[in-house]
């Protein structure tokens, strides 16, 4: 990408013009309206010392919900990982009537508003609900206005990470490695296992690091569907709402703040594992 | 996560040759089971809004989108988005033509910044203006003096939408113009067009499709964001209310035939923006990211 070998220069040669203003556009909007509104996130938790953002984050209620957000969403993102792989497959290996539908469908979570998504689930899985009513009376399960709920929002919301970052890979994955394993005696189980999923786990955890990030910090479509009752089914995000509704914004800050910390830990682990799956043959 | 996982990718397919298909009933199965999960996962929830939205006949989900205070949210979304997306496109245009167009130091760090906000929840891009113009904020006391309201009013939602659609242009561009280089910018600016012409006459010809989906994909999420709004709102009826507030409000006073319409016609605003995405990918061979 770069066209000189060498260091960049600062302010760089070029034939083109424009730099300094483009540059100076770009900081500007990206220092008025992200950067100085995250710097308060960073310096406000501090405002009680770090004794008072300590008990902010520590106390029973907040403790609940970071376990719930953290917990719903590595489990949904790991319910989605056979799910995704198995849309990827059959969207990229299998021709079948209304395949470009169904491509075009798995983005639906990505455009539909998380408020829509929110109701809708809640009245599908309710008590009452087309699918609520049936799981009720089959095997006595309350999906809705539980942590299951909230489960089923961020399996919703998650899903189309996975698809999306396994297609490119398994589009551009060598059929010879494919046929050599056939040729060779093994069987087409085999072939998958040892052949095809290695080679699409970088891609399947890139995903999975997506989809539980997303899900985390998810809010419109769990509110609705979770009943949002404290030490139970309630999120982080909402006692974030909650702090803020009670002023206390050092409190709110410090739970957002953690929030981003600890998202922030799980995708570098993520990242490492990713490093350590990376497939035979390719460039670091 | 790397960018290049996340950015736009072909879209041709391989179809495998036989030594490496998989038998008859295998492939029966898996289209099945995927068929199931889509329709279970997605089309379901979507045929539940419509249906829930027209339960009662159409009049009353016509009535309830025609309601003052459906309107006033149907406008008030509208404008936020008229405000928020040409700022983020320009921001997206201005940050492409540096970081595409030019080696220097720390461009990898601003493509990383320009990334930031889709790895904040909803919640905490919200919470963030709290902080600095709330009436607990930095700036919140000074700004009640001076009579000026930015939170629970329009600035507010604006900053807040600004916030959560920030990087959809700038990650639409800056890696379709790195891939197509800057030679035919160089050969015209050699030639004595002006910078000006060079980007209106070579560059925006080049980059329309990329742009026009990027600005589609940012005013989607703009109309539909919810968490960030919902906490900069203040919930106040007809003023500061937008579509999806609205919804919620209604739900909440168990209203649920006018939510489900409100929620019917973002729904179908969804549909549609997925229509004009693929559309726009099968004219510009390229995969368009609508997500983080």
């Amino acid at each position: 990408m770069t066209a000189s070998g060498g260091l960049a220069r600062f302010p760089p040669r070029s034939a083109l013009p424009g730099f300094g203003l483009a540059l100076g556009v770009t900081l500007f909007w990206l220092s008025a309206f992200v950067l100085v509104p995250l710097t308060a996130l960073a310096l406000r938790p501090w405002e009680h010392g770090l004794a008072g953002a300590w008990a902010s984050v520590t106390e029973p209620r907040v403790l609940a919900a970071l376990r719930l957000s953290f917990g719903a969403a590595l489990a949904a993102a790991a319910v989605n990982l056979p799910l995704g792989l198995l849309l990827a497959w059959a969207l990229i290996r299998y021709d079948f009537p209304g395949r470009r539908l169904a491509d075009a469908m798995v983005d639906l979570p990505f455009a539909l508003p998380t408020a829509v998504a929110g109701v809708a689930l809640t009245a599908l899985y309710a008590p009452n609900g087309w699918l609520g009513a049936p799981l009720a009376a089959a095997f006595g399960w309350r999906i809705a206005y539980t942590p299951a709920g909230v489960m089923v929002a961020l399996v919703f919301v998650g899903l189309p990470f996975i698809v999306r970052t396994v297609e490119p890979v398994l589009r551009d994955l060598p059929v010879e490695a494919e046929e050599a394993a056939a040729t060779l005696g093994a069987t087409r189980l085999q072939t998958l296992r040892r052949v095809v999923l290695p080679a699409l786990a970088p891609a399947l955890l890139t995903g999975f690091g997506l989809a539980f990030a997303r899900a985390v910090g998810e809010y419109g479509s769990v509110i609705f569907i979770a009943g949002n009752l404290p030490l139970v089914s309630e999120i982080a995000p909402l006692l974030i709402v909650i702090r803020l509704e009670e002023f206390n914004y050092a409190g709110a800050a410090a739970i957002g703040l953690t929030m981003l910390a600890f998202a922030f830990v799980i995708l570098l682990l993520v990242n490492r594992l990713q490093w350590a799956l990376r497939p035979w043959g390719r460039r670091a | 996560m790397g960018a290049a996982a996340l950015g736009p990718a072909r879209m041709s397919r391989a179809v495998p040759r036989p030594a490496a298909a998989d038998p008859a009933w295998a492939r029966r199965v898996a289209i099945a089971l995927a068929l199931a999960v889509l329709g279970l996962c997605f089309l379901l929830p979507l045929i539940a809004v419509f249906t829930e939205a027209l339960r009662r006949g159409l009049a009353p989900a016509v009535a309830a989108l025609t309601d003052p205070d459906a309107l006033a949210a149907i406008r008030l979304t509208l404008l936020v988005a008229a405000i928020a997306v040409p700022v983020n496109m320009l921001g997206g245009i201005a940050s492409a033509w540096c970081i595409a167009r030019f080696d220097f130091p720390g461009r990898r760090l601003l493509t990383a910044l320009i990334e930031l906000p889709f790895a904040v929840s909803p919640v905490i891009s919200g919470l963030v203006w709290m902080l600095l113009f709330g009436a607990q904020g930095w700036l919140g006391p000074w700004l009640q003096q001076h009579g000026i309201q930015i939170v629970f009013a329009l600035p507010g939602l604006v900053l807040a939408t600004i916030f959560v659609t920030f990087p959809f242009v700038a990650r639409t561009l800056i890696p379709l113009m790195q891939d197509q280089g800057r030679d035919e910018e160089e050969a015209a600016a050699t030639l004595g067009a002006s910078g000006w012409q060079t980007f209106w006459r070579v560059t925006l010809p080049n980059i329309r499709w990329a742009l026009l989906s990027g600005v589609l994909l940012c005013n989607a999420r703009a109309m539909g964001e919810f968490g960030a709004v919902a906490v900069v709102s203040g919930h106040i009826r007809g003023q500061t209310t937008t579509m999806p507030l609205h919804v919620e409000i209604l739900y909440n006073e168990y209203q649920f035939a006018g939510a489900f319409a409100v929620a019917a016609l973002l729904a179908f605003l969804a549909l549609v923006t997925l229509g004009a995405k693929a559309l726009l990918e099968r004219l510009t061979g390229r995969r368009a990211s609508l997500h983080p």
